[in-house]
């Protein structure tokens, strides 16, 4: 069973209607209850809002030290959108705030010519090879929706889509994994990369 | 590099896709659902649901189907028609729509725009505006309730306030080109995507393949948005695309793989 985390930031509806239309069990979570950890296989940080509201509910529903718990246990936490910016050391959306820092970076606003935010279908580019894009096309369309991003292309970087300047689009390190763009709204290739994450668990 | 979106539009009325969809193969060609999937089969970008029933006691029947469809179908879906208040937001994106498009009701109320920004966020609120040159020639001048009623309000200053306001798109229809499939109103479109500098969506007067080929050469329009052509069949979004791609316009056209 995955847990899906709800800090009041959003929709959850589709990402739990997409995980489980691959045939996995969900449950929300409101509140981070220790005592539970063992019964999720993984963890979900979806997210639309804004960095710093988002890391507040995180500390009030008591989930950032749930969360080190579970990624603590090897089993896989995915972070999505603003739910992948989480992950890193420091936002400075509004104003500097501390992240989860599981992963190393900044998040920053977008610098392009282009219209921000960043939103639509864009390309993947894969820069080092992973379980998670088994089966996927080349060069297969994702659908963004985002103003800020991972600042600079650190190690964790698996790919990139280009606008204008390089956005970091998916990451991971061991068990920690971020899509900064929607696989519930990518159509059949982000339902692929969504049953290749069930794999993992 | 971002994508040009090809959008359908289906118009639902008690719960039920109108105006006739007529894929091959489909079992039902009213249901919403089932039409939902074929688009993404076809290769849609996103979905637009038009409610044209809109009253109260049917706005359950919507969230209804709209949960359905987002059950099964996942690319971006956004819902309009008769959508009033922030509580009416809130149904229709709980219920698992993307975004929300407002109409009559942001011309009456601006500031439904803005909160619904504020608690949704820009990216869930499309500013659906319908206009149509004015009789002196000089610009053009917004319409409310389906079209039907003139309100003064000229276009691009609306356009520039929906920006203010928060929506995060805007869905344009040529009342002069609606209907007439002689294609998009590309005066009008460059005009108003030079005003604002969120995306918008073209949207009235596709005819054929080459209309679409047009609205992105000669304007700054960010996606195409089409009704009938799309449901009967006589376009298929994959031809449209194809020839995009001629033409050098970046399109989403997936490789499959084997």
């Amino acid at each position: 069973m995955i847990a899906i985390i709800d800090y009041g930031a959003g929709n959850l509806n589709s990402i739990q209607k997409a995980l489980e239309f691959v045939g996995e069990e969900t449950v929300i979570l409101e509140k981070a209850e220790q005592k539970d950890l063992d019964k999720y296989s993984g963890l979900v940080l979806p997210g639309v809002g804004a960095f710093p509201g988002a890391m507040k509910r995180l500390k009030q529903g008591n989930f950032v030290n749930f969360i080190e718990k579970f990624v603590a246990t090897g089993k896989p936490f995915l972070g999505v959108c603003l739910g992948m910016q989480l992950l890193f050391e420091w936002g400075f959306e509004d104003q500097k705030t501390a992240g989860l820092g599981l992963l190393k970076g900044n998040i920053v606003r977008m610098e392009t010519e282009y219209k921000i935010p960043h939103m639509g279908w864009n390309q993947l580019q894969i820069i080092k090879n992973d379980p998670l894009f088994n089966g996927l096309p080349e060069n297969s369309h994702f659908y963004f929706v985002h103003s800020y991003l991972l600042g600079e292309l650190t190690d964790d970087v698996l790919a990139t889509v280009g606008y204008g300047t390089t956005v970091p689009a998916v990451v991971r390190k061991d068990n920690v994994i971020g899509f900064q763009f929607h696989p519930e709204k990518s159509g059949d290739n982000g339902i692929k990369l969504l049953e290749n994450f069930r794999e993992l668990l | 590099m971002l994508k040009k979106r090809i959008i359908p539009c289906l118009d639902i009325k008690d719960g039920r896709v109108v105006k006739g969809v007529n894929f091959v193969g489909l079992r039902d060609a009213g249901d919403p659902v089932e039409s939902a999937k074929e688009y993404n089969d076809l290769g849609a970008d996103e979905l637009v649901f038009l409610d044209i029933t809109a009253t109260t006691e049917k706005r359950k029947t919507l969230a209804q189907l709209v949960e359905k469809v987002a059950a099964q179908v996942f690319i971006p879906l956004t819902v309009g028609g008769g959508i009033r208040t922030v509580k009416d937001m809130q149904f229709i994106l709980r219920a698992g729509a993307d975004k929300v498009s407002v109409n009559s009701a942001a011309v009456k109320n601006p500031k439904l725009v803005h909160q619904g920004a504020l608690k949704f966020g820009s990216q869930c609120i499309v500013g659906a505006v319908d206009a149509a040159k004015r009789e002196s020639g000089a610009g053009w001048e917004i319409f409310i309730h389906g079209g039907s009623k003139e309100t003064g309000i000229d276009l691009i200053e609306w356009v520039k306030e929906l920006e203010e306001l928060g929506a995060g798109e805007i869905l344009l229809t040529s009342i002069n080109s609606d209907g007439t499939k002689d294609g998009f109103d590309l005066e009008m479109l460059k005009a108003v995507t030079a005003a604002v500098n969120i995306p918008v969506i073209a949207s009235g007067g596709a005819g054929s393949i080459q209309h679409f080929v047009d609205v992105f050469k000669e304007t700054g329009a960010d996606a195409a948005l089409a009704a009938s052509i799309f449901h009967f069949g006589e376009i298929a979004i994959r031809d449209v695309k194809t020839e995009l791609e001629k033409a050098e316009i970046p399109v989403r056209i997936e490789d499959k793989k084997g």
